[in-house]
């Protein structure tokens, strides 16, 4: 990997009031990501190939996604083009290109929009910047709405709650439908679709893994802490991304996620069949791939007969599997009594527990019933640890049963586990935490330059409370975030490790000394 | 022949606001919301839902908290906009009710903070470079339309009165179908033809905000998928036929 094709930019020393630059178009354009090959496109029943009546098909597809989606019709209506998100993108702070403002991307859109679909836009196309459907401009939405991590901090700050997300969701479901799929997206949910998890690993390797990881337990604990896979009766079903089975340092939280449930004495088990937590279909907006990968846990869920699902640390995920997976798959509670489908799996689980529930919110909860103790002194040679709330987990879902649970049960734990706990500039932080900069579908190293760009907000914060408060690990709940922050920090010249799992930090702090049956 | 003009001017533009709104408004409530996409944290209520929207309409919280100058201009221009139009209720009301009459002064401050704040917007629009990178012809042409209203109706306040005993003879014939004489007066005539052009366009343009607030997925919906299932009916239809 050339690490020398670009610079990232110099950090910020006001990270609550960045610099907004000035409007540089064009800036970002070289930034694209692969386009998908036939067999990844075919294998989600997308066009292999450019059909010859794109447009027709493109335009068909965006009006039966008006017609199924409110948020779709009504946030390509109701922009007055204020301004007031203009700031807020991580990759317009980063890059300075006007189509990473979040009004710039949603207009590349809007502007089709008015020009084939209102009144207003096929009588006066001039007046209202209607634009032509063409060859150049869909070019253009490959670029840019993949340039959008999905993360909804425009929509935090926009007076009518715009959701850049809903729209580049709805882009790249009509991108998909005339054969301008993105590779890196869509080559994952084929995997997931075929093997279970997004890294296509069997069964076989996941056992394998997960028996090199226990005997790595054993060493650094001396307890006979257990990842049990595919145990049938186990009460608790973890669903968790399949990066914590081996990355860095994902599978150090995987490791505290064994420990806490070892030491709480919980029964618990991984699914080999759905041995993924991330659902990368929402990426492509495509409700029913969504709903098919859903499905895998709820099978899983039915198969283990499980009485509970508890989900590891992933943004995106904990989106899915919090705002949609009771949607999508009846993985949830309060379905009527005669919608059966969702009934087979609801009255299985345990009703005392959320479905699902977040491991952030088991573990609290745990500490809480006094069934573990952490101790925070574990952790003193980490020195200052700050948190970076994940902008899905922050801004699309909720822990806990009160509003912003999400932002307060991470914290509390952290804080229990760790002596110093500082936290990042305010307005970088809770519902207006800064995106890592590589979700949504960007980790993907063509776009290389654009991912460092757009942690620059992040970095600046992040380079701030290490200089002043001597902070030296961010823990975060997302695999995205880690293995984005390990692979971009060091361009800003912090180090790789600096970031962290929050369940190794938890994990590191739990007092193993349950008597063993 | 222009008494007939203008009302059969105020009609159109009457009609053509009230059912293009009434129509966006059904085409919203239709359109199936198939996803919970609360912006978080939320309230996980419907009640708690329908505070946080009235916020958004009313004090534009949102926006607050995203960029002070806009929120204060857009904020001024709304308020401004209210007062005024109240105290027009004036014309198609009689009697006239005691509040009205206690905000005739009001209204007439209102028009220049209205003009002020809209000038404050444009100036905003024509002079940051991303501002006006994301600005359309339409843009300018809906501050100049309000813009050009509030301007007119000030001057025949101040500088052309006119017979407002004949106007509000004119608007309340309009309602009881009884036309009444207009008086001939330019400015008054271009207000009021402005006025009517803002209500025929505001169902076509970017104004339609003012009802999509109301719809906002992002904004009005309680936080509890997980204690609900939502399920939309196009969704509920792919169920039943996977199965």
């Amino acid at each position: 990997m050339s690490q020398d094709a670009f610079d990232a930019p110099p950090l910020s020393q006001r990270p609550e009031g960045l610099e907004v630059p000035s409007a540089r178009p064009g800036r970002s354009a070289e930034s694209r990501s692969h386009r998908a090959g036939a067999e990844h496109q075919e294998a989600l029943g997308f066009p292999s190939d450019i059909p010859d009546d794109w447009q027709d098909r493109a335009l068909a597809r965006m009006e039966e996604l008006l017609a199924r989606n409110r948020s779709l019709r009504v946030y390509l209506d109701a922009c007055v083009h204020c301004g007031a998100c203009a700031d807020k993108c991580h990759f317009y702070l980063g890059t300075g290109d006007p189509r990473n403002m979040p009004v710039g991307r949603q207009d590349l859109m809007r502007d089709v929009y008015r020009r084939h679909f209102t009144p207003a836009g096929r009588s006066f196309p001039a007046l209202v910047r209607g634009r032509e459907l063409t060859w150049d401009v869909l070019e253009e939405w490959f670029t840019y709405f993949h340039q959008c991590t999905q993360c909804r901090r425009c929509s935090v700050f926009c007076p009518y709650g715009i959701d850049t997300a809903e729209i580049s969701m709805a882009a790249r479901e009509i991108l998909d439908a005339t054969g301008l799929g993105q590779k890196y997206t869509n080559e994952i949910i084929g995997k997931v679709h075929k093997v279970g998890n997004n890294l296509g690993l069997p069964k076989p390797a996941l056992e394998d893994t997960v028996e090199g990881l226990e005997e790595d337990l054993k060493d650094e604990t001396g307890h006979d802490i257990r990842i049990p896979v595919d145990e049938v009766g186990a009460d608790v079903l973890l669903i968790t991304p399949s990066a914590d089975f081996f990355a860095e340092p994902h599978v150090d939280g995987l490791m505290g996620y064994a420990k806490v449930f070892h030491q709480a004495g919980l029964s618990w088990t991984l699914s080999s069949y759905a041995s993924e937590a991330a659902n990368f279909a929402m990426f492509m907006g495509s409700y029913e791939h969504m709903k098919r990968i859903a499905e895998r846990i709820r099978k899983a869920a039915l198969d283990l007969e499980v009485k509970r699902i508890v989900v590891g640390e992933c943004g995106h995920a904990w989106r899915v599997a919090y705002s949609f997976w009771n949607t999508l798959a009846g993985i949830g509670q309060g379905a009527d009594a005669d919608d059966e489908y969702a009934r087979a799996l609801q009255d299985q689980l345990d009703r005392r527990y959320p479905v699902p529930q977040h491991i952030c919110e088991m573990t609290r909860d745990l500490v809480e019933r006094g069934a573990i103790e952490l101790d925070p002194e574990a952790n003193a040679h980490h020195g200052g640890v700050t948190f970076h709330d994940s902008c899905n987990v922050a801004r699309a879902s909720r822990m806990g049963g009160y509003a912003g649970g999400q932002l307060e049960i991470p914290r509390q734990l952290l804080r229990a586990s760790v002596p110093h706990f500082h936290e990042m500039a305010d307005g970088t932080t809770g519902d207006a935490t800064f995106c890592c900069g590589g979700g949504g579908g960007l980790l993907t190293d063509e776009v290389m330059e654009l991912r460092v760009r757009g942690a620059y907000p992040r970095a600046s914060a992040l380079g701030e409370v290490m200089e002043r408060q001597g902070v030296q690990k961010m823990a975060a709940i997302c695999a995205i975030c880690k293995t984005q922050f390990a692979k971009v920090l060091p361009y800003y010249g912090i180090p790789r490790e600096t970031v962290i799992s929050l369940h190794e930090l938890v994990g590191n702090a739990v007092r193993l000394d349950r008597t063993e049956a | 022949m222009l008494t007939a003009t203008y009302a059969v001017l105020f009609y159109l533009a009457a009609a053509v606001l009230v059912l293009g709104l009434v129509a966006r408004a059904v085409r919203y409530a239709r359109t199936p919301a198939p996803l919970r996409v609360p912006t978080t944290p939320a309230p996980t209520s419907r009640g708690g839902a329908a505070v946080r929207v009235a916020g958004e309409v009313a004090l534009f919280t949102s926006l607050f908290r995203s960029n002070k100058w806009i929120w204060l201009f857009g904020w001024l221009f709304h308020v401004a906009l209210l007062l005024v139009l109240l105290r027009h209720l004036r014309y198609f009301l009689e009697p006239i009710p005691q509040w009205v009459v206690w905000i005739q002064p009001f209204g007439v401050y209102a028009a220049y903070a209205l003009a002020g704040a809209l000038l404050a917007l444009w100036a905003r629009r024509l002079l940051i470079d991303r501002i006006r990178y994301i600005s359309t012809a339409s843009d300018h042409l809906a501050l100049a339309l309000l813009l050009a209203i509030g301007l007119t109706g000030l001057a025949i306040k101040h500088f052309q009165p006119t017979d407002i005993v004949a106007v509000k003879a004119f608007f309340l014939g309009l309602m009881r179908l009884d036309w009444q004489p207009l008086p001939a007066d330019p400015l008054l005539l271009t207000h009021l033809a402005l006025v009517a052009v803002l209500m025929a366009v505001f169902p076509f343009s970017k104004l339609l905000h003012a009802v999509g607030v109301l719809f906002s997925p992002s904004r009005n919906q309680p936080d509890n998928p997980r204690e609900r299932r939502h399920v939309a009916p196009w969704a509920a239809a792919l169920e039943r036929d996977q199965r």
